[in-house]
Order: C-alpha cells, then structure tokens, then sequence
C-alpha cells in the first residue's frame, strides 16, 4: 500500500517535514500517558493507590503537573561540568531516540522512511543513545556520573550483539530487512506471526531479543547505569529541571521502540491477530500501538517485580548466555530456512 | 610499551547517599568498580544522649532512648527501664512484664520489616519494601492505640507502663499474627527466594564467626555467621525463660555461611520466631495495675548496673552509674549498630560497589543508634 503522506503531499520538501513531524504527535501524549501508567501499574502491584487527585480522575494530570514543575525549575548547571557537551547529551539522547521511529512502520499506509534496511538502521541509530550517556556522565564532573556512563557503554555494546543476532533470525526468515516486508510477511491470522513460525526457535529469539531490549533501554533488571541505590541516580545524576525531563521523555520513548519493534518482528506489526476482521491501515495503527503498549507494559510489571543485577553478572549474561544461545539458534533456524524453506 | 598508569579513586559514599540508610558516610578507595578499602566516618547524627542523660531524672530518660535507634524504640526503652529497676531493686507486676515482652517482640517484627524492606530496595526490589511497610503500619496501629504514638513511644517506665493495653489489643494483636503469617511466605517467594536476589547477596559479604566474635557483633549479623547466641536465650531477662522459641542462625544454605543471604534469612525467620513468642505470651496476660510499682520519686543508692538486652539489631547494654541522686551520674550505651557497622571494612574488601549496598544493608544498621 501506498504512503498516504507521499500519496497525498507528493515526495517534496513538505511530505519529508510532515513524515519527519508526525511521530511527534504520538511521543508526548503517549510519554505522558506512560508515566501515569508507570505510577499506577506500580502503585496497584505495589497495593497502594497511586496519584489519585491531580486531574480528579485516578490523577490522570499528573504527569502533566510534573511536567509543569519540571519546567519551572532552575536550570543547574555546576561550575566544573564541560559546558557543551553538558547541554547536548539530552538532546543527543533524545534525538537518536526520535531517529527511530522514522522505520517503525505504524501502519501499511504509514512509516517515516521505507528504507530497504530498515531494521539496519534502527540498530545502528539506537546505538548512538549510549554515546549521548557517556557524554553526559563524562561532562558532569561527577565520579557516580562517571561510573554509571561507563556501565551504559558495557551494557549496550554488550546487549547489542544478542539483540542483533535475534534481529537476524527474523531477516533470514523473512528475507529483507525492509520493516514493512516483515510486516507484510505476517499477513493473516494470529498464528502466521514469526514467533510461531520454527517452532520453537522463533519464541526463543523472540525471548532473546526482548531481555536484551530490557537491557538496550536500562530497565530493570538491567537498570545498573542509573541503579538508584548503588550509583545515585547514574548518569543524570547533575542534571535537574527540563535536560532531566529530556532525559526522561528518552526513556520512554526508546521504551515504545524496542515494544514496537518486538511487535513488528515477532507480532505481526500492524496486522490484525483475526485475519481481515479490524485490518486496514487505520486499524494497523492501532494494532501496532496497542502490541507496543502491551510490551511497554510488561516492561512495567517487570520492573515493579525484580531487583537487580550486578555489573559483572549483566556481562556474563550477555555474553556467556545470550550470545551462545542467540548463535545457536541462528544456525538451527538458518539450516531450516535452507532445508525446509 | 610503557606501563599504563592506573591510580585507586577516591569515592565518598554519603552522607547523602541514598543506600546508605541514612547520614552513614563511607570512604571508599576503589580501583574501578572494586572496593579495595571501606572507612566509615560517622557523628552526622549524634544527639549527646549520654550527656543528656546526666542532666535528666531517671524517668527523663525514657524519651531519650526511644530516640537512640529509632526504629525499634520500645527495645530501647525495655533494656533501659530494666536497667533501672535493677539498680532500684524492684519487681514489677506480671502483668508489666507480659505486656513488655509482647511489645518488644511486635517492636522486633517491625524492625525486621524495615530491615528487610530496604534490603531488598538497596538490591533493586522496590515492592517488597512496601510490602514490609504495609504490615509494618499495622504493628504501628496496634502501638498507638495502646499509647497513641507510632514512633517514639515513651511507653515502658521504671516499674511499669505509662498506658494499660486497650481492651481490644489482644484481639487486635491475634488478627495481626493471622495475617501476618502468609505475609512472610510471600515475602520469601517474592525476594529471598528470587534467582537474581540470591545471586546479589550470596557469597557476598562472608562474615566468618570468629571475625564475627572478635568484633563483637551481635544480633542477626551474628547469628548469620553461624553463632547460637542469642540474650533471650542465652542470658534471659524479663520473662524470656518462659517461652518457647528457637534460636535463628544462618546455615549458608545459598553459599557461604555468614553472607548477605544468611543475614537476611535470619532476619526473616526471627520476624517467625517472635510470632511465637507474641501467640504464648497473648493469652496469658494475668491481671493486674501497670503503674502500680512506679516510684514517684527515684533516688537509686549508690552503686552501678549493667544491663543488656536483645534488640532487634543486637545486644544493647546500658551501664548506668548512681551517686545517690535523682539523675544519673553517668549513662552509657552499647549501641548494637556502632558495634556492627565496625566490621564494615572487614567484610567489604574486595567486593565491587554495587556489593557495597548489598553488605551495608546486610548488617542493618540504624544511624542514629550508630551515634546517640
């Protein structure tokens, strides 16, 4: 199906801006909505009640009063950081993080960019997240910054090979790194989604892929570079007011990335689990954002529920679990595509 | 190649740290991440309680205890005031010693709560800590109905009590044993039992016993390493010979004995001990006036005490000097918590940070017993 904004503005300048400006429409209401969430799925494991005043209704402004106070706070910036690379690192962060959803294919009338290496992209853009960290925890001047930057830089080059490998899997099932192939490769009913195909393999670079993701966006268990109890509060230790907030909207946003991406590469993207009932490309975006809010859920319940790692123990997991694991299953599902097709 | 120059960091873990419950400040010299010396600097929170006390009659004194560790007041108050009464050489009703005994043991359960609660907040667990404080509040209930405070009770005096149990308590009291058991069971399956909790905390922080003894530790930290002792048992007081309880020690059962793992299950399966001791202790309460051996006015002879107490964080000792007059003429405390954070460095060498959290939680100290 055609991309309704090229369709419809042409492939100029314009449709570019509009492609370009459009997730935006969907990163804030839906990180405001993600706080909220995240402080009453908390609150409910937790048997407590949560924010329940701001706004009157279950203190659904809340994450709005936050923002406000957030806004309104004094921009610390201590004597001794580096300047420069102080005030980029959120934007560093937070841009890499908005760089992806130009191949997340929200529906098949919709996606930023359709590039033919789609998934390629999304991996090596993703990376740069860890280099807007390491600035900041280095621009700081601060020794827990410093230390939680250095864990970041371990942890996501350690947690993108098993995360790629599993990414590859899927590639050589499909055959194209296109996001929007992939997702066409799932048409149907429920069970045409890749988790189900290569039974069991599929599940488990589909188990795979998403404990790696956990570690990719620093969510517990994996949350060592800004481990509250340990390091303070990580990298973003001196950091305070709106770069704070940026750094947070990052979060949440590359939340909803990696929940969106397991969803197109093992859910089916934006297809309807019932076969033609509710498809179409208003409803892909539905579907697609509901797959990806389910995910970014269980990353919630996930984090309400375990503790932590520790440095050592993440990097053993990565890459004397994972990675073996990961390259085994690719060679188990590679040798099936090559036999059985 | 020239040698890559490398020099040890220099890291101030607190006073403002937020595992290092509360304004604990340790030097740590670290070479990367592992801790290769641990010295901690304490006094942010001292109140001069043994000065105080010299200006104070011996019943001012009360309140002052209850504020040393401030998480199990009603343990600091029943060393105390059975400190005085033996200076004073007086017996207190039946009634008095059931109601003290019963309160120290609900005081141990919602020490042991916060103890654990935290612990699993410093390894990462945020859940189970409001957990513990959900059931920690129903203890605290059952306080401030009996002298309508939550914190810092000032409930046990010399010879006896300030309030008499409200008639509901015991009821009260029963229902929270029912509701409390499974508690403990869901605690254990959602954090002591959990893989990535068991692999943060054992083998980690290995006190050995005798390390333990030549320190000087006491309480669950010493129990941990494998040691029976325990002053309820051991050197009874009040009407401790009286029930039946065991003595909780780690076993190493997740890896070495005298870990992180042994200290926290100790801990936990005390929270079940003391369970007994309250269900024995609450039908038995004999009648009786809980102020009837209050002294108006206290003047001890001259002569000196020392007594010691199993609290919830160790043995705490008053040693109390009379000269014959209405105040003290010296108070000193061995505060349970002072004495265990001293082991800090010596179980903490080696380890890397993030263990740091996991050993200073392990041993459960409370600063403002750490500095009085």
């Amino acid at each position: 199906m055609d991309n309704f904004i090229i369709s419809r503005f042409g492939n100029g300048v314009l449709s570019a801006v509009l492609s370009s400006l459009l997730p935006l429409i969907w990163i804030f209401p839906y990180a405001l909505f993600a706080i909220w969430l995240e402080l009453k799925v908390a609150a409910h494991m937790q048997d407590r009640l949560g924010p329940m005043r701001t706004g009157r209704w279950h203190g659904w402004l809340q994450p709005v009063a936050d923002v406000v106070k957030l806004l309104q706070k004094e921009d610390v910036i201590a004597t001794a950081t580096d300047k420069i690379l102080f005030l980029v690192a959120p934007v560093i962060v937070f841009s890499a993080s908005y760089a992806v959803y130009a191949a997340i294919p929200f529906s098949p009338a919709y996606i930023g960019t359709d590039i033919n290496v789609g998934i390629f992209y999304i991996i090596a853009i993703g990376a740069l997240v860890s280099l807007g960290i390491l600035m900041a925890g280095w621009a700081s001047n601060n020794k827990w910054s410093l230390l939680g930057a250095m864990r970041t830089a371990a942890q996501l080059v350690s947690y993108e090979i098993p995360s790629s490998l599993a990414v590859l899997s899927v590639v050589m099932v499909v055959g194209s790194l296109s996001l929007q192939d992939i997702c066409k490769a799932q048409e149907g009913w429920f069970w045409n989604w890749i988790v189900f195909s290569k039974f069991p393999f599929m599940v488990l670079a589909f188990f795979i892929y998403f404990v790696a993701s956990l570690a990719e966006t620093n969510r517990v268990p994996f949350d060592i570079p800004e481990g509250e109890s340990e390091l303070v509060a990580g990298y973003h230790t001196e950091y305070s007011g709106m770069r704070f907030a940026v750094f947070f909207l990052a979060e949440y946003s590359n939340m909803f990335v990696v929940s969106a991406i397991t969803a197109v590469l093992f859910f089916g993207g934006w297809n309807s689990p019932f076969g033609n009932f509710m498809s179409g490309p208003v409803w892909g975006v539905f579907w697609l954002l509901g797959k990806g809010m389910f995910f970014v859920f269980v990353q919630m319940w996930l984090r309400w529920t375990l503790p932590r790692f520790r440095v050592d123990q993440l990097m053993y997991l990565s890459w004397k679990v994972l990675t073996p694991f990961a390259l085994a299953n690719i060679a188990v599902i590679g040798l099936w595509v090559i036999l059985r097709g | 190649m020239a040698e890559l120059r490398t020099e040890e960091m220099v890291l101030n873990m607190g006073p403002q740290h937020p595992s290092t419950h509360g304004v604990l400040r340790v030097e740590l010299v670290v070479d990367g991440e592992v801790v290769v010396d641990a010295v901690p600097h304490i006094g942010y929170l001292h109140r001069c309680f043994e000065k105080h006390a010299e200006a104070m009659t011996y019943q001012q004194v009360v309140p002052y205890c209850d504020r040393m560790d401030y998480l199990s007041s009603m343990s600091n108050d029943f060393g105390y005031v059975l400190a005085v009464e033996k200076l004073l050489k007086i017996e207190v009703p039946e009634r008095v010693q059931y109601i003290r005994v019963i309160m120290a043991e609900l005081q141990r359960i919602a020490s042991h709560l916060v103890a654990v609660g935290t612990y699993g907040l410093d390894i990462g667990a945020f859940t189970p800590f409001l957990y513990c404080f959900r059931d920690r509040e129903k203890i605290l209930d059952l306080f401030e109905m009996t002298c309508g405070a939550r914190l810092l009770y000032n409930y046990m005096w010399p010879g006896g009590l300030s309030h008499d149990i409200p008639p509901q308590f015991v009821e009260k009291t029963k229902q929270f044993i029912k509701e409390f058991r499974p508690t403990i069971v869901e605690l254990n399956n959602l954090l002591t039992y959990n893989e990535i909790f068991v692999k943060r905390t054992a083998n980690i922080g290995v006190l050995p016993a005798d390390v333990a003894i030549n320190y000087g530790a006491s309480g669950p930290t010493l129990r941990g390493s494998g040691v029976n002792w325990d002053l309820r048992r051991n050197d009874p007081y009040s009407i401790y010979d009286r029930f039946d309880f065991d003595v909780v020690v780690g076993k190493g059962e997740m890896g070495t004995v005298g870990d992180c793992w042994d200290r926290h299950i100790v801990r936990m399966r005390e929270m079940e001990q003391s369970l007994r001791i309250i269900e024995q202790a609450i039908d038995n309460i004999p009648d009786g006036d809980v102020k009837a051996a209050i002294p108006k006015r206290v003047r001890p002879p001259v002569g000196e005490v020392y007594f010691r107490t199993e609290t919830p964080r160790g043995e705490l000792g008053y040693y109390i000097v009379s000269d014959g007059s209405g105040n003290p003429y010296r108070v000193k405390a061995r505060a349970p918590s002072f004495v265990n954070l001293s082991l800090l460095p010596e179980i903490s060498r080696g380890y890397l940070i993030a263990d740091m959290i996991a050993i200073i939680g392990s041993i459960d100290i409370v600063l403002g017993d750490v500095d009085r």
